[in-house]
């Protein structure tokens, strides 16, 4: 009998993984595949501060708060690098955009500056003239995901838990993770943290996934230095039921280039789609037409686990009494799953969290979507 | 951006490409040869060839000019759509989308490495890479080489190097000699059966053939000095220049794979008329499992019947191709690696060169996709090409895992969606 059983090893499941066994609680992991074989292995991991309401902001500033007391023991492939992120306004409604941002941040004390058109152009020489500006927000950061969920889980180990993989949870409820042999693990607590397939777990979760297209480059160091995001990408990404694609691209410590990104809805066929890769690189050529020259490696295809309101599922599961969800970061899962594994822990340990956690309720999102 | 139309795409300019090509052109049909080398002849018709004593390059590579079949070197196809039968394909300053009635995949094999002690010195090469490097311009006269690995290839390397005055010291050959013999393959200290096979008996004369031998470690400080052997129980080691080692041939499937076709024990998968698991693709030569040039120029010459729907003179050809067939498993048998050489490796010897992962890293890891994510391994500019199949050898994984582009390719050919 375990403390705590968690279904899936991804950077969510090992975050909470860690915060349970630093507790002194008995943990056990059960992965289908191996450590960080999920989103976390697919994903860009941009460590990134993010305003489309309160309540991400509270989470992802949080996040990156613990993020950056993280940092200084995480090992080198976990390729942790203060970045900054650049969020580049084409023209001037998006320099509005700028501005909004900047005082939002003020007044929440999350340092950045703005950029005109001249000192954008200093900061990143790649980027083509005649753009209109950039907010720099400084205290965002580039991880490599599945490194660090593997030392999250190394971390738990050290502390006592156990990591099982290749084990597929077919069903968790209030006795434990039920396998397909008909064998129960039993667990005083379970959690969900299957990430995009946590619904096949718990269909009553409103999770569907969000599949996203990334392309990574051969070595071109110094070739950006920020993390760089178009500012459409508010406006597209996050806000439209449509396919749709965004200029973002992300210096790895390597000196290779991440470039994405898209979002496709209700596909979870892992294949490339090619007509959405052509617009997605076109799209980042139109910012930086010098990289139609670079040379990529690998295309690849991860899958968000999205919600009705884009904010994940954290806190125990309606209709049941020991089963905790900690699933549905769709595209910042990365960023925000230290916050996440530190709401879990405390509402396991009922203890007051440093941010509310009502806006991530299980609860909120079955209430509004039946 | 450009958008061309042809009845038969060939990809791969080897003797199966080439037979593909001339069946095709024959007939008056439009047949476009695309290759990444700049000029046709794959692994071993190089250009120098054409006008060499190898009687079959001449007449190929001959035909091909005389029957005008359209041949575009220097370009590598990086994708494809199946669904809308075209394929991507990069020069070195252009990109263009190719359309086709039929695709013949010939696109042949590359060699096997194995990881051993001291395996990424200088002067450590692939067999036939040796050989490629001598092939265009490098001076081996009085080198001393050690030719090491398995199979036939050896021999014809081993060959061509003293040919070019190389002095060959040893060709070391893993399988046992009881093995080889079994297979019908050479009588005890003779490989000159083995030879025969190959037109290499005179070329050989002299050269010492080691059969259950295997190199343990190449030696040197920075650059390669010496090269220790392992001869069953006992060690040979000698001052060398260069070590040419190749434990095989491994089938270049990656194009294949992304356009969506089958595979059967890692070689692409194809009917009796060499049709592939998708429609209007067909696959002919090393790709479909290593055999050899022979086989290579029969399955060429059966997917050109096949492609131009000529049914009949595709079948008058399969009786040979039977035989080369069973010649080429027969071999495959007679040469298939030994134990010994997954515990070669040692701790600290590198088995991902792009990345600088050693043995010791990756050896912990549940599978391919994990040591890829958690060490890097197979994640360099060769993709896992030289790697994969090492650590597929080693570890026993399946590390195929084909995304686009086949090749690194630049940006701008990505963008050139197959659409166009
Ligand atoms: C293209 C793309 C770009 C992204 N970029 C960023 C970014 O820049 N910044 C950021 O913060 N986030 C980003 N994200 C989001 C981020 O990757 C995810 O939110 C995060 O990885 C989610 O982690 P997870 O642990 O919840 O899910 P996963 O990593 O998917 O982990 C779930 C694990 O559960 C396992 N599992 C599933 N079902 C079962 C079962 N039944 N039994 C046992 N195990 C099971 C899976 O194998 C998997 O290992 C991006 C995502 C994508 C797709
Ligand atoms: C390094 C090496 C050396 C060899 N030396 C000898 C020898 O000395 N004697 C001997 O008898 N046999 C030798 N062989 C074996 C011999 O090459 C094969 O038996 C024979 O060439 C197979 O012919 P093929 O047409 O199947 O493939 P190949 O001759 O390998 O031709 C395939 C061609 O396709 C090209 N290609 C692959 N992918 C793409 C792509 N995506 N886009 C564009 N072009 C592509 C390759 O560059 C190559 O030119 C050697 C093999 C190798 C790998």
């Amino acid at each position: 009998m375990y403390d705590v059983v968690i279904a899936g090893a991804g950077i969510v499941g090992a975050a909470c993984a860690y915060e349970c066994a630093r507790e002194g609680l008995k943990v056990a992991v059960l992965e289908r595949d191996f450590i960080g074989a999920g989103a976390t292995a697919a994903g860009m991991g941009h460590v990134v501060v993010m305003d489309d309401s309160e309540a991400q902001f509270a989470l992802t500033r949080y996040s990156q708060q613990l993020w950056q007391e993280l940092a200084s023991e995480l090992p080198d492939d976990c390729e942790y690098v203060q970045t900054g992120t650049l969020w580049v306004a084409a023209d001037e409604e998006e320099m509005s955009e700028v501005r909004r941002k900047h005082q939002f941040y003020s007044q929440r004390k999350v340092p950045s500056e703005i950029l005109d058109a001249r000192s954008l152009d200093a900061a990143e020489p790649q980027l083509r003239t005649g753009l209109a500006g950039a907010l720099f927000v400084k205290e965002d950061a580039v991880v490599y995901p599945p490194c660090v969920a593997r030392y999250l889980l190394e971390r738990a180990r050290d502390l006592g838990a156990r990591v099982l993989m290749g084990r597929q949870v077919i069903r968790l409820d209030d006795e434990g993770a039920g396998f397909d042999d008909g064998t129960v693990m039993k667990g005083a607590v379970m959690v969900n943290a299957a990430g995009a397939h946590a619904a096949s777990v718990h269909p009553d979760l409103p999770i569907v996934p969000r599949k996203g297209h990334l392309l990574i480059t051969e070595r071109y160091p110094g070739f950006v230095r920020h993390q760089l995001i178009e500012l459409g990408y508010l406006k597209s990404a996050h806000k439209s039921a449509a396919d749709s694609v965004a200029f973002n691209i992300q210096p790895r410590k390597t000196g290779q280039l991440l470039i994405g990104s898209s979002r496709q809805y209700a596909v979870d066929s892992p294949e490339i789609d090619r007509s959405i890769l052509s617009r997605m690189l076109a799209r980042a050529t139109q910012y930086i037409p010098t990289l139609a020259g670079l040379s990529s490696l690998r295309v690849w295809t991860g899958l968000r686990a999205a919600t009705p309101d884009n904010l994940p599922l954290i806190g125990r599961c309606p209709g049941y009494r020991y089963v905790f969800a900690a699933a549905g970061h769709e595209g910042l899962g990365i960023t925000t799953s230290l916050a996440t594994a530190r709401l879990l822990i405390d509402e396991l340990m009922s203890r007051s969290p440093a941010i509310s956690p009502e806006p991530y309720s299980v609860q909120r999102n079955t209430a509004v979507h039946g | 951006m450009t958008g061309i139309e042809r009845e038969v795409v060939i990809v791969g300019a080897g003797p199966a490409g080439i037979s593909a090509a001339c069946v095709v052109a024959e007939t008056g049909r439009s047949a476009l040869l695309i290759d990444d080398n700049p000029s046709p002849g794959g692994q071993i018709w190089r250009e120098q060839d054409r006008h060499g004593s190898d009687w079959q390059a001449s007449h190929w590579l001959r035909r091909m000019h005389l029957y005008r079949v359209d041949v575009m070197s220097g370009a590598t196809v990086i994708d494809g759509d199946p669904g809308r039968r075209a394929i991507v394909c990069e020069t070195a300053n252009s990109v263009s989308t190719i359309r086709y009635k039929k695709l013949i995949l010939a696109t042949g094999a590359r060699e096997l490495f194995l990881p051993f002690p001291g395996w990424t010195l200088p002067n450590v090469m692939g067999a036939g890479g040796l050989q490629a490097l001598v092939k265009s311009g490098m001076p081996i006269s009085g080198k001393r080489v050690v030719v090491a690995g398995s199979g036939p290839l050896l021999l014809a390397v081993g060959a061509y190097l003293k040919g070019q005055g190389a002095r060959v010291l040893a060709i070391a050959e893993q399988a046992s000699w009881s093995r080889l013999a079994r297979f019908g393959l050479g009588l005890p200290k003779q490989p000159y059966k083995l030879a025969e096979t190959w037109q290499l008996k005179r070329a050989l004369f002299r050269v010492p053939y080691r059969a259950g031998a295997w190199v343990e470690a190449a030696l040197g400080g920075t650059v390669l000095e010496r090269v220790r052997l392992r001869v069953s129980h006992r060690y040979w080691e000698a001052p060398c220049d260069y070590l040419a080692v190749g434990y095989g041939l491994v089938p270049n499937i990656e194009l294949a794979v992304s356009l969506g076709c089958q595979l059967s024990g890692g070689c692409v998968q194809v009917d009796s008329m060499q049709q592939t698991s998708v429609p209007d693709i067909l696959c002919a030569g090393e790709t479909t499992g290593i055999g050899g040039v022979e086989l290579a120029l029969m399955e060429g010459r059966i997917a050109g019947f096949s492609a131009i729907g000529d049914r009949l003179n595709a079948q008058w050809l399969f009786s040979d191709r039977e035989r080369f067939r069973r010649f080429a498993r027969r071999l495959q048998k007679a040469f298939t690696l030994r134990e010994e050489l997954r515990h070669l490796p040692s701790e600290e010897t590198l088995v991902c060169r792009c990345e600088d992962v050693s043995y010791r890293r990756i050896a912990p890891m549940s599978g391919w996709r994990a040591a890829k994510l958690h060490t890097r391994c197979g994640m360099g500019p060769c993709q896992g090409r030289v790697c994969g199949p090492a650590a597929e050898f080693l570890f026993g994984w399946n590390c195929q895992s084909a995304r686009p582009p086949v090749f690194p390719a630049r940006i701008d050919s990505l963008i050139e969606h197959v659409d166009k």
